[in-house]
């Protein structure tokens, strides 16, 4: 009744029991006080949602509402259970995902929508006189009025605004760039759809329906590795994490399974307890290791050797010495080693060529559609010249033939031969001669004496071709060859024994990997020795440690070497399972037209980021590697002598790599001239091209008419975390105070671009402005000029799905947004609104032109067949599509932007639906929208299309027009592959003909995905999900340019590059040590030190690592790990603040000091925040810095590649990647920890 | 006039506060228990406040000690234990001068760094800051009353307060005429010590009531408390 009067009760006996020997008391005295704990945890609902983060769990999460508060998150448990002998799916998620409801209500929460204030009083006294476009051009056109509010980016100086005042000024900045620019200067970056789809959506469908640039984000993050693209012609498909058990030699290398992806590792530990054999690889002691039976750790970024190397050791003794039978059966149906290759006479000796074509020979072997990209194979019965069914020619024209069955284009059986090793075989050997790189030099890697060319003996055979004869090899031959294994052919650079110095012996990669070589052989035996009793049932799980290396190509080539030669790939329990982020949007198909605006204008603008910030952070202008480092010495004649952005622009004219912005004329301007001339804007824009009269931006990216003016960032931290070069944009794209530490190459008096435009004062805020969207301060927000507050991600409707698990669910409502925040579709659509009304001033209904690149999955991707030509330099006609971009002239209803928003287009059931390829009807799901959201009724022009109002009538259009959550359109889609092959595949959907996934199905429940021809695994009662499944058990193509998993690169840049083949490459040397190392002493002593940034542990997946909970359980701000013997060096002892910087920047962070770390290392766990616990740099005087402040892109040739089958742009597939970890960094004690608490006065007028 | 506000200020007042401070006291300890607290901001600076918060609280609780059974005792037992009034001054003096030397330069320590500690700062209410200042200038003014009592070390102004405590608990009406003529330094400290009796309830002063000096003796190291009624009998 009373707390009082209960403990002045004094007649009462209290203490009831005694135990323990009086050391415990029982007491009767009242519980009530327990009350208050229980009702802290009683809830009025539990909502189930997500975290729409890049960390590939996917977890689906119990939501506790009280009040109207969210109170806290719990796992969920009610995933569908898999079958008898797997574990289940759940336990799912982490105590960093239970720590998200912090900020909801923490001081973090981006409450209002906020404006620097310096913006706000230019644009209140400019719109005081003038319309919203006019005020705006009156703010960005006067310099003084510009450089006012961008110069102090990042400085503070933000206040609140009202929404429909922001709204105003962002719809009026897009009105007036599209105008004055183009609509490709609009520009917005958003990663990962997976994580929030129709977040994702909002953003891009805005930016689409308008014209602006969507830009990708995969391969910017470097998790794109380029070698599946390469090899599968598949951005990246991988096993569920279930399958894991499924296997009998598990690898784990370079992936840190336990921390970053903490809810599968379960099934990790289940696969040891079943009697799975593990062999970990990472350089350092991460945690990884305790799953090893053995931990290999190599010296880091020397992974490609430890391949190579294991490699030589499986060739030895699986498929030479002794021919293992299921290695020997699987290599030759399902991968490129039968196929030919010309061996082209170079300075005396051969050199691989490409890959020979049907078109070669004669009469083209009879073959009509495509004979330039049908690839060719001895077959061993007849020993004739063969031309096997299913590669990219017969993909395109063929209708029927496209399959892997052991058929030739005429359908006569064949049985490819492998090797010409035989001597009834083979007409000769060849000398031929391979490039190597393990000798150039490296101040921090060891290297090898070996020549850089070395020549190997190999069976070759004549024949003969239209041009005469020419002198031809297996793959198989090759590839062995490459390996350095002796076939008694003779000739120099083989090995016999694994004890011989021979590239790329054990005994070899010992003295570069520093693992002993009887640990690599052993290894290697024992994963082809399992994958040949279990058919295949060896997997490497790969990931970040290696991919985010310059030459990650040749790492993972390596290890999809080892998978391929052992029958790994497409069997469950086998195979790459490559996770770097949460690539899978599993409904792809179905989200594309909402996300896209497919459903109105085709097709939308897509850029690779990586050659766009390369190109609008000037990184190029400081760039150091020389192409002569990277090319190959067996290279064929060419222009080779560029830098790197002239090989960005070359692939950007000839199709290969988009452009954005596209062309220094204003877009919507080309149709109109072209109309004067009395053209088709097709050959307006090819013919002006060729004159020189239009110039595509990409030639002078630092010309005002070719910079971005206003970029949105929604739901990433673009500036805090994934910005590589993190300095150079902020000097360069924002134009505010910067770490840059390095001279440009015009000052170095290095001025090398040749086809690249040189201007020596290189521009400083490029951007007029950046909006971004978001629910926490991050560090990208404090660098913007507005700032809009969104949901959280428990309190908006949206989808989410991994490659993790085969389950879609949702994010949903447990609470309305906070304070005046808005989920991001609401934000874009009221937008859109406020952008019809305004943009009415400057602009109607437009036309549009869009270069387009030659995209992979489409009947383009086979544009350029044999040869590399420029039509620049006159040797081709720009032909559009085919030698340079494709150019489509788009309408644009500026007026009706935002009815177009809300309403599905009639695309939908003029053209359909489709993706990867294939394409359908979608008339009917169309129809069934109509019925499920209602239909527009209000005249216009979207009068009876299916509406999307809110963000759940946009996850419906989703989930109705996704094959994976439609079994209607699964069947129909899988009935349009069978078109292509000629095979039945309906039989994988048809069982689930009748179910159709709805909004509140996976709210109530997460739904596993139905079968569909996007993905090349299956969801089956029998088998887990697992990539290649259906290449090898449906034997439907892998969508290359042999049809068949490509071992090979035959394009004439990979062999210039001496990437035809996998090879062992050493990190690049990035040159940003030396030039700063001496410059800034502060009396301490200094260590040079290679700076990786792995995922990190105290932070909610790769980023939110200024979460209270999360800076509690660490050191409460940025850390770098060193080793004990490096801190000894520097002097440094655990915890002191130390300062790591270069030519790019500097960064603070205090030591974690450990044994853990490998000598010569420095980590640094990524996107630690800017704005928690950092003090300034010594050497910039900025505020310390982050992860990126001391990288900076560097893009690579073979990226570029385009026109060539699976080697074709497609989005977030394909492109320049941008790499960190060759990166090394000066590092040394701080003298002074300086914490910047006082205003900006001194460099720039306060932000007030 | 002059005697009505004597009246009202030592004769009723007193018992306002009394009352205040009993009531005051029950009611929040009954309806807002989770904010009977000492309100400890060691976590967030411990600088300065071991020192200044032990002398602070030695010094406090001895002259708290002191004031109690000084002014309360009867004086019939002082006589009977043969303590003359000038012995008892001089004791008053200084004990009463060491202990409130101890309190002020502890209330000083703490003082500054409440208000000068950016994080203690950020987090304390104005009843925090309110009542560390209340306590040093009552500490002041109980060390200038040292002045005053010097002039009468016979102790007769002693007898005066003593009378005057001793009235206020006997219910004697004429209580506050003992204090008529007193020094206004001693009016000025009863008063500021009446307004503490007021404000006690409402500020973390309430956790004097709850130091936990019965785990000096309380036995058991588990407590374990009984599931309900049933298992209690």
């Amino acid at each position: 009744m009373s707390n009082l009067l209960d403990r002045l009760n004094f007649l009462a006996r209290k203490n009831v029991d005694t135990f323990s020997d009086g050391h415990g008391v029982t007491t009767s005295e009242s519980r009530g006080w327990e009350e208050t704990y229980r009702k802290r945890w009683q809830h009025d609902k539990i909502v189930r949602s997500t975290h729409g983060v890049n960390c590939t769990g996917s977890c689906s999460w119990k939501i506790y509402v009280k009040g109207g508060i969210v109170t806290w998150e719990t796992q969920q448990t009610d995933y569908p259970r898999t079958r008898p002998d797997l574990p289940n799916h759940e336990p799912r998620g982490c105590p960093r995902g239970a720590s998200y409801s912090w900020y909801m209500y923490s001081a973090n929460r981006v409450k209002y929508p906020l404006i620097r204030s310096r913006l706000l009083k230019l644009w209140r006294e400019a719109r005081v006189v003038r319309t919203p476009v006019a005020a705006w051009a009156s703010i960005v056109e006067d310099p003084k009025k510009r450089k006012s509010y961008t110069g102090v980016r990042g400085h503070g100086g933000f206040v609140r605004a009202r929404w429909d005042e922001v709204n105003e000024i962002i719809a009026a900045a897009n009105a007036y760039t599209v105008r004055a620019h183009g609509p490709d200067r609009v520009v917005g970056f958003s990663p990962i759809p997976a994580m929030s789809m129709i977040s994702y959506a909002a953003g891009s469908r805005y930016l689409s329906l308008m014209g602006g640039v969507c830009l990708s984000f995969y391969d910017w993050y470097c998790d794109l590795p380029p070698a599946s693209p390469m090899t599968w012609g598949e951005q990246t498909d991988v096993p569920e994490s279930a399958d894991w058990y499924n296997a009998g030699f598990l690898m784990l290398w370079g992936s840190n399974v336990p921390q970053t992806r903490t809810p599968d590792a379960h099934f990790y530990t289940e696969a040891r307890y079943k009697g799975a054999k593990s062999v970990v690889v990472s350089p350092d002691y991460s945690e990884a290791t305790k799953f090893a039976d053995l931990w290999l750790h190599p010296k880091q970024g020397t992974d490609a050797a430890l391949a190579m190397a294991m490699g030589h050791v499986i060739l030895r003794e699986f498929h030479l010495d002794r021919q293992a039978d299921y290695f020997e059966d699987y290599c030759r149906r399902y991968t490129d080693m039968p196929m030919l290759v010309q061996l082209v006479k170079q300075n005396g000796q051969y050199v691989p060529g490409r890959l020979v074509r049907a078109s070669d020979f004669a009469g083209d072997l009879g073959e009509k559609n495509n004979p330039e990209w049908k690839t060719v194979a001895i077959d061993a019965a007849t020993k004739k010249v063969v031309v096997p069914q299913g590669s990219v020619g017969f993909r395109w024209g063929d209708a029927g033939k496209w399959n892997l069955e052991e058929k030739d284009g005429k359908g006569q059986d064949v049985n490819l031969q492998m090797s010409l090793i035989l001597d009834e075989n083979q007409d000769t050997v060849a000398e031929v001669a391979f490039p190597y790189f393990g000798n150039r030099e490296h101040d921090h890697f060891e290297g090898t004496d070996h020549e850089s060319v070395l020549v190997r003996s190999l069976p070759a055979k004549q024949v003969k071709l239209k041009d005469g004869e020419a002198l031809v090899a297996t793959v198989f031959d090759l590839f062995v060859a490459n390996y350095g294994l002796d076939r008694g052919v003779g000739g120099a650079n083989v090995a016999n024994s694994y004890d011989e110095n021979v590239p790329y012996t054990p005994a070899w990669a010992e003295k570069i990997t520093g693992v002993p070589a009887d640990h690599i052989i052993t290894v290697a035996r024992e994963f082809a020795s399992n994958a040949e009793k279990t058919n295949g049932r060896s997997m490497v799980i790969l990931g970040a440690g290696l991919n985010h290396w310059y030459h990650m190509d040749m790492s993972y080539r390596g290890i999809i070497n080892l998978l391929v030669m052992c029958g790994c790939v497409g069997q469950s329990g086998g195979g790459w399972s490559h996770y770097v982020g949460q690539e899978k949007l599993r409904p792809q198909t179905g989200w594309q037209p909402l996300a896209f605006g497919l459903d109105w204008a085709r097709p939308p603008r897509h850029m690779n980021s990586t050659s766009f910030f390369y190109a609008h952070t000037d990184q190029w202008r400081y760039e150091t590697l020389n192409v002569s480092e990277i090319l190959s010495p067996t290279a064929p004649e060419g222009p080779w002598d560029a830098t790197l952005i002239d090989y960005n622009v070359r692939a950007e004219r000839m199709g290969w790599l988009p452009s954005a912005p596209q062309l220094e004329t204003n877009p919507l301007d080309i149709a109109a001239m072209a109309a004067k001339e009395k053209k088709e804007p097709k050959d307006f824009v090819a013919d002006e091209l060729k004159s020189g009269s239009l110039k595509m931006s990409c030639e002078d990216p630092d010309n005002p008419a070719n910079w971005p003016r206003n970029l949105f960032v929604w739901r990433s931290n673009l500036l805090g975390s994934s910005g590589k070069g993190h300095e150079y944009f902020l000097k360069h794209l924002l134009g505010t105070s910067h770490g840059v530490m390095g001279k440009d190459l015009g000052e170095e008096g290095r001025q090398r671009a040749k086809e690249t435009v040189w201007h020596d004062d290189g521009p400083e805020g490029k951007l007029d402005l950046l909006v971004t969207l978001d629910f926490r301060m991050s560090t990208t927000c404090v660098y913007s000029d507005i700032v809009l507050p969104t949901a959280t991600w428990y309190e908006k409707n949206d989808l989410n799905t991994s490659d993790m698990h085969p389950f879609i669910h949702p994010l949903s409502s447990a609470a309305d947004p906070a304070w005046e925040s808005r989920s991001d579709w609401d934000i874009f659509k009221g937008l859109a609104k406020t952008f019809s009304e305004v943009a009415q001033e400057v602009l109607g209904v437009e036309k549009d032109t869009v270069l387009v690149p030659i995209l992979h999955d489409t009947p383009g991707e086979i544009a350029q067949p044999l040869d590399v030509k420029d039509w620049k330099t006159g040797e081709i006609e720009p032909i559009p599509g085919k030698t340079m971009p494709n150019v489509v002239v788009v309408e644009r209803d500026y007026p009706n932007l935002y009815k177009r928003f809300t309403a599905l287009g009639p695309l939908m059931n003029k053209i359909g639906n489709g993706g990867k390829g294939i394409a359908w009807n979608t008339e009917h799901e169309v129809e069934a929208l109509g019925k499920l959201n209602g239909v527009v009724t209000e005249e216009g022009p979207t009068k009876g299309m299916p509406k999307i109002e809110t963000d759940i009538d946009a996850t419906e259009v989703v989930l109705m027009l996704a094959p994976e959550t439609n079994g209607e359109v699964a069947v129909k889609a899988w009935e349009a592959l069978s078109k292509a092959t000629g095979r039945e595949h309906a039989h994988l959907a048809i069982p689930k003909e009748d179910e159709k996934i709805r909004f509140r199905d996976i709210v109530a429940q997460p739904r596993k995905i139905i079968s569909s021809p996007t993905w090349s695994g299956i969801e089956s009662e029998k088998v887990c999900y697992n990539a290649g499944y259906t290449n090898v058990h449906e034997l439907i193509p892998w969508r290359t340019l042999t049809g068949r998993q490509q071992l090979y690169q035959d394009h004439m840049w990979m062999r210039a590059f001496g990437e035809g083949f996998c090879l062992y490459r050493p990190p690049i040397d990035t040159k940003s040590v030396n030039p700063v190392i001496e410059s800034k002493p502060n009396g301490n002593k200094q260590v040079v030190l290679n700076f990786i940034t792995p995922h990190q542990k105290w932070g909610i997946h790769s980023t939110y690592s200024e979460n209270l909970l999360m800076l509690t359980l660490n050191r409460g701000g940025p850390v770098v790990w060193i080793c004990e013997t490096d801190a000894a060096k520097a002097g440094i002892v655990d915890n002191d603040w130390v300062e790591a910087y270069n030519a790019n920047g500097a960064l603070v962070a205090r030591a974690v000091v450990s044994q853990r770390i490998k000598e010569g290392t420095i980590y640094m766990y990524h996107a630690q925040e800017k704005i928690v616990n950092v003090p300034g740099s010594e050497t910039t005087g900025n505020r310390g810095g982050i992860h990126n402040s001391v990288t900076r892109a560097i893009t690579k040739p073979t990226h570029m590649i385009g026109g060539y089958a699976q080697q074709s742009y497609g989005f977030n597939y394909y492109g320049t990647v941008g790499s960190n970890r060759d990166e090394f960094v000066i590092v040394r004690k701080m003298e002074k920890i300086d914490w910047l608490e006082r205003p900006l006065a001194e460099k720039v007028e306060a932000a007030e | 006039m002059a005697e009505t506000i004597n009246t009202i200020v030592f004769g009723y007042y007193p018992y306002v506060a009394l009352v205040v401070l009993a009531l005051g006291t029950v009611i929040r300890y009954d309806h807002a228990p989770y904010t009977w607290k000492s309100g400890s901001s060691q976590l967030l600076r411990r600088k300065q406040l071991v020192v200044g918060s032990v002398l602070f609280h030695v010094g406090v609780l001895a002259i708290f000690g002191g004031h109690l059974v000084g002014l309360l005792t009867p004086l019939w037992i002082w006589d009977m234990l043969g303590v003359s009034h000038t012995a008892k001054q001089v004791t008053a003096i200084v004990a009463g001068g060491a202990a409130g030397a101890m309190g002020i330069v502890g209330a000083t320590l703490l003082i500054h760094r409440r208000f000068f500690d950016a994080r203690v700062r950020a987090t304390s209410s104005f009843a925090d800051n309110m009542v560390i200042l209340i306590l040093w200038v009552q500490l002041a003014l109980g060390l200038a009353t040292i002045a005053v009592s010097m002039q009468h070390l016979d102790g007769g102004e002693m007898v005066e307060l003593m009378s005057w405590a001793q009235g206020i608990f006997t219910f004697n009406p004429d209580a506050a005429s003992h204090v008529a003529h007193a020094s206004p330094i001693f009016k000025a400290h009863i008063f500021l010590g009446l307004t503490i009796f007021v404000l006690f309830p409402f500020t973390r002063l309430v956790h004097m009531l709850s130091a936990p000096i019965r785990y000096i003796w309380r036995p058991g190291y588990q407590i374990v408390r009984t599931r309900g009624r049933a298992h209690a009998e």
